[in-house]
């Protein structure tokens, strides 16, 4: 038997060959070269390599103060609006699934609305609302900005995953005498657990790399990463700081894929979504 | 020591399903009832109303005389096993049995030793650290069963536990559940439509229809005398032959059988066991199909009119297509307005 099927040789399959060579090329190149930008002290045009690599200005871009500053702002602001979008979005979800009220549709889509219309027409409208308001330029203004964004991410995932927590689970947990609450914390939250830490993730480093919002209602008081980026690129000829900054965008979400790829592959995740 | 009453429970579901009408029933302690009746008939709704998982439209609920009709799941005193086993996936097999007995308080060791034995009672000792999911499926529902066992009810629900489950398995935890069932002395109250199981397991056998009572009774005499058409033609196999009775003497296409009761419109109930069929041309029905069992035969046969009826033979090679039959019933019971009204002695 396996003989025989040792001698069939799979045919080559050029479709993936050509997708795989073209995704290589759309998604390595740009960063590959943005990676290499980050470690080059000089790179004049014609040549095809950099003249000189080095550390100059990854030691010139952390030695200024507003980058730091930003980077304690954009991990201050993403905490801040995680922890606020999970504390209102997580019980308003379990109430989606699991109980049936008047206007529970109506109310369910308008959260999702906002994620419709085209968005930066959706945050000139806000902006003007908050300049009525005093929000414009501060901290919290840029919180609540942020937190509207999250709202997709943290309404409709985990009420596909509390959805899919099987009732009868809950029930038997009533059964053997635990109270409502208790089987919120005990059955429901760790079966829906996957699916809504992927959903927290994916809130966090959204609002890490939000660029729109929190340069709108926060500039020029409240800078980010990402708004220092790219005032840096529209403003400085040395293309470095922009390739350092960058690069130091990625960690936060190359962690969130590590983690992702556990949540992805143990199965939640999808099952969160009904499959 | 537990008895549980169910009175005059009506269950009405938003939206007008009368699920339960009406319905009444005592549960002895350490009796096994088995509720049965087709889908839709509410007995599931019935059971969970005694777990606390409805609330009864009106009427009382009662567990050693004490009024539970209203008190929430985690405060009755009743266990329930799901058809799904839902067993918590995130727990191995000794947590899922823990979890109620913690939620209770009890020191480590008495829990620990608990489980132990409860895991032994189903049969299942040494499971305790295996993830539930790499159970098969009639582990998964001993487990189900243990976990409700393990707290010590006095009254344990199980609704249709074993539905999921192949034939044979089903056969064998039939068994097994009633041996543990009437080892602890448990009252239970038990939600099946199929007819085996509630023969073999019952002490007393509840059919229902549309959210009420046709019949209480212990199975042979559920199956012997069914009170109604409806459960004459539920349990077992039954012929129900519609016709009238004039002057004794009861009629249809052909086929007529000595009555006495009034006249009118009767149902004329036969089981195939009762019925005597002997070869006669051109005879009152006409020979359909034979089916040899090895031990005895079932030779189904059409009345002029297209009445199909099933009768037992000793010797179904007596017996071919086409050919006519005479019928002579040996034990009837005959029925008017849903209500028994004449039964032959047994
Ligand atoms: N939550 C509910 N809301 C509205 N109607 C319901 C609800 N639950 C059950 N019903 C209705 O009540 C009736 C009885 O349902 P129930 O589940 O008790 O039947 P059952 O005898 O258990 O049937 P099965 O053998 O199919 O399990 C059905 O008509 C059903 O549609
Ligand atoms: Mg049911």
């Amino acid at each position: 038997m396996s003989t025989t099927a040792v001698k069939i040789r799979a045919p080559i399959d050029w479709t993936g060959i050509v997708f795989a060579v073209v995704l290589t090329l759309v998604i390595v190149a740009p960063l590959l070269v943005v990676g290499t930008w980050a470690f080059t002290n000089v790179w004049r045009f014609p040549s095809v390599i950099p003249q000189e690599f080095g550390l100059k200005f990854w030691y010139q871009t952390l030695a200024r103060a507003d980058v730091w500053s930003s980077i304690t702002m954009s991990l201050t602001l993403a905490t801040t609006v995680t922890v606020l979008s999970a504390v209102i979005c997580l019980p308003a979800a379990y109430a989606f699934a699991r109980l049936d009220f008047p206007g529970r549709d109506i109310l369910f889509f308008s959260f999702l609305a906002g994620h419709a219309f085209p968005k930066f027409g959706l945050l000139v409208a806000i902006a003007g609302i908050f300049l009525q308001l005093n929000l414009i330029g501060t901290f919290w203004g840029v919180v609540l900005i942020q937190l509207v964004g999250t709202l997709l991410f943290m309404i409709w995932i985990p009420v596909a995953a509390f959805q899919s927590v099987d009732r009868k689970m809950e029930e038997a947990a009533r059964d053997v005498g635990a109270s409502p609450f208790r089987v919120f914390w005990s059955i429901t939250l760790p079966q829906a657990g996957p699916t809504i830490a992927a959903a927290i993730l994916l809130s966090f480093v959204g609002t890490f790399y939000e660029t729109e919002g929190a340069w709108l209602i926060g500039a020029p008081q409240v800078r980010t990463l990402p708004v220092l980026m790219i005032s840096f690129i529209n403003n400085q000829p040395v293309i470095q700081y922009g390739a350092v900054l960058s690069v130091l965008l990625w960690v936060p979400s190359f962690i969130a894929l590590l983690f992702a790829r556990r949540v992805v592959n143990s199965g939640s995740f999808a099952k969160g979504f009904g499959a | 020591m537990s008895v549980l009453t169910i009175k005059d429970v009506t269950k009405l579901f938003p939206g007008g399903t009368k699920a339960v009408d009406s319905f009444s029933l005592e549960v002895a302690d350490g009796e096994l009832v088995c509720l049965l009746g087709p889908s839709g008939s509410g007995k599931s709704t019935l059971l969970r109303m005694v777990g606390g998982f409805e609330t009864p439209t009106s009427g009382l609920i009662a567990i050693d005389g004490e009024d539970i009709t209203r008190t929430p799941p985690e405060k009755r005193p009743t266990g329930m096993v799901f058809q799904s086993h839902a067993l918590w996936t995130h727990m191995d097999v000794a947590k899922n049995l823990a979890f109620g007995l913690k939620l209770r308080r009890l020191p480590a060791d008495e829990i620990k030793r608990r489980v132990e034995a409860v895991l032994e009672l189903v049969g299942l000792g040494g499971y305790g650290s295996r993830r539930v999911t790499q159970l098969s499926g009639g582990q998964q529902q001993r487990v189900a069963l243990a976990r409700s066992l393990v707290l010590e009810p006095k009254i344990l629900l199980l609704d249709e536990p074993f539905a999921s489950l192949d034939q044979h398995l089903r056969e064998r935890l039939r068994e097994e559940v009633r041996d543990i069932q009437q080892r602890v002395g448990i009252t239970t109250l038990f939600v099946t439509h199929g007819q085996d199981e509630a023969l073999s397991m019952a002490d007393r056998i509840v059919v229902m229809r549309d959210g009420r009572t046709e019949q209480i009774d212990r199975p042979d005499v559920v199956y012997r005398n069914p009170q109604t058409p409806f459960v004459a033609g539920f349990i077992g196999t039954m012929n129900l032959i519609e016709g009238t009775v004039s002057n004794g003497q009861f009629t249809r296409a052909g086929f007529s059988h000595r009555l006495a009761i009034g006249d009118g419109p009767a149902t004329l109930a036969v089981r195939p066991e009762a019925l005597d069929i002997v070869p006669a041309e051109p005879g009152a029905g006409k020979v359909h199909r034979v089916t040899d069992y090895g031990t005895h035969g079932l030779v189904d046969f059409d009345l002029p009119d297209g009445k199909r009826l099933k009768a037992m033979v000793n010797q179904p090679g007596q017996f071919q297509h086409g050919q006519g039959v005479n019928l002579m019933p040996r034990a009837v019971a005959a029925y008017r307005d849903d209500v028994q009204v004449f039964r032959s002695a047994p």
